[in-house]
């Protein structure tokens, strides 16, 4: 029983007949431009690469280093108010030119709104953009998977170890297009990986770390904690 | 189990024995000032409890977590003190699968993540490739997928009800829940051909068009379910033990929700009306008549109750759409997108030719990308496509709402006993075959 309680209402910000329809007729290219556009280019200059309009939704592409002020700009703003991250995940093009970019869905729950946010990663250089944890609490566990399956590191993020594959994981980054559908190892290969597994090793560092089994744990797990590591680091 | 953990467990669950199994000649009842106890067994015989925390694993072999989660407790007596959830044991990487697929030949595999949910995924995916298309479907396809979205929905709600009520302790209304299921499926079968993995949509389309009668089978099961859903609810809502089972556990308050990004009945339960299909509408959802019922404390009471509501308005939606079911075809009359029929793909050249060419290449959609979000029984389910221009994608992406309502059970277990830890995890509604996808 929490006592005081507020119902929050999606689309509370707008007028009370301006009731969404299912969209119709959009169309491939331009339309309606999300107003957040033209607000971050006059708040940020020199942070926004460019904007553009696909099917209706709208995509600021940002630059990567000023991820987190612009996010923080569009969850705090009044007319904004962007305080739903629906999803972060990551975009690797066949074209190996292209630079890999890292997307986030965000939704402003108060007035109706979608925004796409870009940021486009050099291949030169090694991949990482800052974490919106701070921002969204939502953000862990999906940063996390993005880290996971493309290998971009989200600086700031609390605890960015690998969510889906396990920490052990050798073989790299699955959703990576330079990683083949099969897996980089051989069946056999795997399933030798998978027999010599400790299976007394289940617990990860900062859980062992809890129970009181430092002596009994294998030689190499003690070491490992002894030397300060913690998991997926 | 690690070795330090099963010595505390000998402690702990073998009164009168100590941690070298030798019997306590101290009494196990003592009382605070009482001489007569003190036979002059030394201190040292009583195993210390306070501050020694314990670690209890959950899973992933447990009825109770829905599938193969593991949850790695700290345990301060019988209250959590820090839960660390592990996933990925169910991890079959379908968006790796997706980017050497066709479109179609996508669809199945969106059956499988969320499998209580397969014929909505399936629409789902469909709307998310018809924007990446540019397709407009037909009225009646539209009004098909409402249904098949909202019987999608009674499926999921009724197998969240039935597990919820065997984990909590309740063995009746799992049988009327998947009694009610059973006929659902029936429904679904004699439409698609399959149950579980109905793969029933086309990108422009349906698979098939419903069956001549099968709407008497709606309606029928239209007037019968209400009878179910109020059985139920007269079996719990008012149930002193599911009440006291449920009723201030795992609390997130709107703000926190929307924080941690929660959606569907979780969310609504904290008490923020926010649906997909009421604020970003597709399918026409705006065009339907319904209620979106939303909680006010946000604890597994309120989410048990938005469910048992929501099953009452997808009855609803399903009667408006059975009335307006309008005439016409299926599927768009677009052949770069649609098969030719079967029995003129057999039978006439330029037909067999087409529908080879439409089978080896299959349909390309402009470059691009679209992230189209459904309502799911879960909550905002949202599939992210990139196209390249040509007929696979370069990236599909599978919003799980169920991964992202789970990322917030540290925070709603912490603080309650370990007995409640499994209603709340049953709360949140989650399917193992999404959330590691």
């Amino acid at each position: 029983m929490t006592g005081k309680f507020e119902t929050v209402s999606a689309g509370s910000a707008l007028p009370a007949n301006d009731a969404p329809v299912t969209p119709h007729g959009i169309p491939h290219r331009g339309g309606a431009v999300n107003p957040a556009a033209a607000a971050l280019g006059a708040s940020f200059p020199g942070a926004i690469v460019r904007t553009e309009v696909v099917w209706g939704e709208t995509t600021i592409i940002v630059v990567p280093g000023r991820i987190l002020e612009v996010m923080q700009w569009l969850h705090d703003d009044p007319d904004q108010r962007y305080d739903f991250l629906s999803d972060v995940t990551a975009v690797e093009y066949r074209d190996l030119d292209r630079p890999v970019e890292v997307v986030w869905h965000l939704r402003s729950l108060p007035f109706r709104r979608f925004l796409r946010i870009k940021a486009q990663l050099p291949r030169n250089a090694p991949l990482q953009v800052p974490s919106v944890w701070s921002i969204w609490k939502s953000a862990d566990w999906i940063e996390r998977e993005c880290y996971d399956m493309f290998g971009i590191r989200f600086v700031g993020h609390p605890d960015l170890r690998r969510i889906l594959m396990w920490e052990q994981y050798k073989e790299g980054y699955p959703l990576r297009k330079d990683f083949p559908l099969r897996g980089r190892f051989s069946r056999s290969e795997q399933l030798r990986q998978a027999l010599v597994q400790n299976p007394e090793a289940k617990y990860s560092m900062e859980e062992l770390s809890i129970a009181d089994a430092f002596e009994d744990l294998p030689e190499d797990m003690r070491r490992r904690i002894g030397s300060g590591e913690r998991t997926g680091e | 189990m690690a070795s330090g953990t099963r010595t505390i467990e000998v402690e702990l669950s073998t009164t009168g024995l100590d941690a070298h199994g030798k019997p306590q000649r101290r009494p196990l009842v003592t009382n605070d000032g009482g001489s007569a106890f003190e036979i002059g067994a030394p201190d040292s015989m009583e195993p210390e409890l306070s501050g020694d925390h314990m670690l209890i694993n959950i899973g992933p072999q447990h009825p109770a977590t829905h599938g193969v989660l593991r949850l790695v407790l700290e345990l301060d007596g019988e209250t959590v003190v820090r839960c660390i959830p592990h996933i990925g044991y169910l991890h079959c990487g379908f968006e790796k699968i997706g980017e050497y697929r066709q479109y179609n030949q996508i669809i199945p595999w969106t059956d499988r993540e969320d499998y209580l949910n397969s014929i909505g995924n399936n629409v789902a995916f469909a709307l998310g490739a018809e924007r990446l298309f540019g397709i407009e479907i037909t009225e009646r396809c539209i009004v098909l997928r409402v249904i098949a979205a909202e019987l999608s929905r009674i499926i999921s709600h009724l197998v969240w009800l039935g597990t919820t009520c065997i984990d909590i302790g309740a063995f009746t209304p799992f049988l009327w829940a998947f009694q009610e299921r059973e006929n659902v499926y029936n429904l679904l079968e004699s439409w698609v051909g399959a149950r579980l993995t109905t793969s029933a949509t086309r990108v422009g389309g349906m698979a098939a068009d419903i069956p001549a009668g099968w709407m008497d089978g709606l309606r029928q099961f239209i007037r019968t379910f209400p009878v179910t859903v109020d059985e139920i609810d007269r079996m719990l809502t008012r149930n002193a033990i599911w009440v006291g089972r449920t009723i201030g556990l795992g609390v997130m308050s709107p703000e926190e929700a929307i924080n941690w990004g929660l959606s569907g009945p979780m969310l609504r339960a904290s008490g923020v009306a926010y649906d997909v299909r009421k604020d970003f509408p597709y399918l026409e959802y705006e065009t339907y008549d319904f209620d979106v019922p939303i909680g006010t404390n946000g604890d597994v009471y309120d989410r048990f109750l938005v469910r048992m509501e929501e099953l009452r308005q997808s009855v609803r939606i399903l009667q408006q759409a059975a009335d307006r079911l309008p005439e016409g075809p299926v599927n768009i009359d677009d052949p770069r997108i649609i098969l030719p029929p079967k029995s003129k793909a057999t039978s006439e050249m330029e037909s067999m030719i087409h529908h080879f060419k439409q089978v080896m290449e299959g349909p390309r959609p402009p470059a691009g990308e679209a992230y189209v979000a459904v309502e799911s029984p879960k909550g905002e389910k949202g599939y992210y496509m990139v196209s390249d221009g040509t007929s696979k994608p370069v990236r599909w992406r599978i919003r799980p709402p169920s991964f992202v309502n789970l990322a917030a059970i540290p925070k709603m277990v912490e603080g309650h006993l370990l007995s409640d830890v499994i209603a709340i995890n049953a709360s949140i509604d989650i399917v193992m075959g999404e959330i590691d996808r």
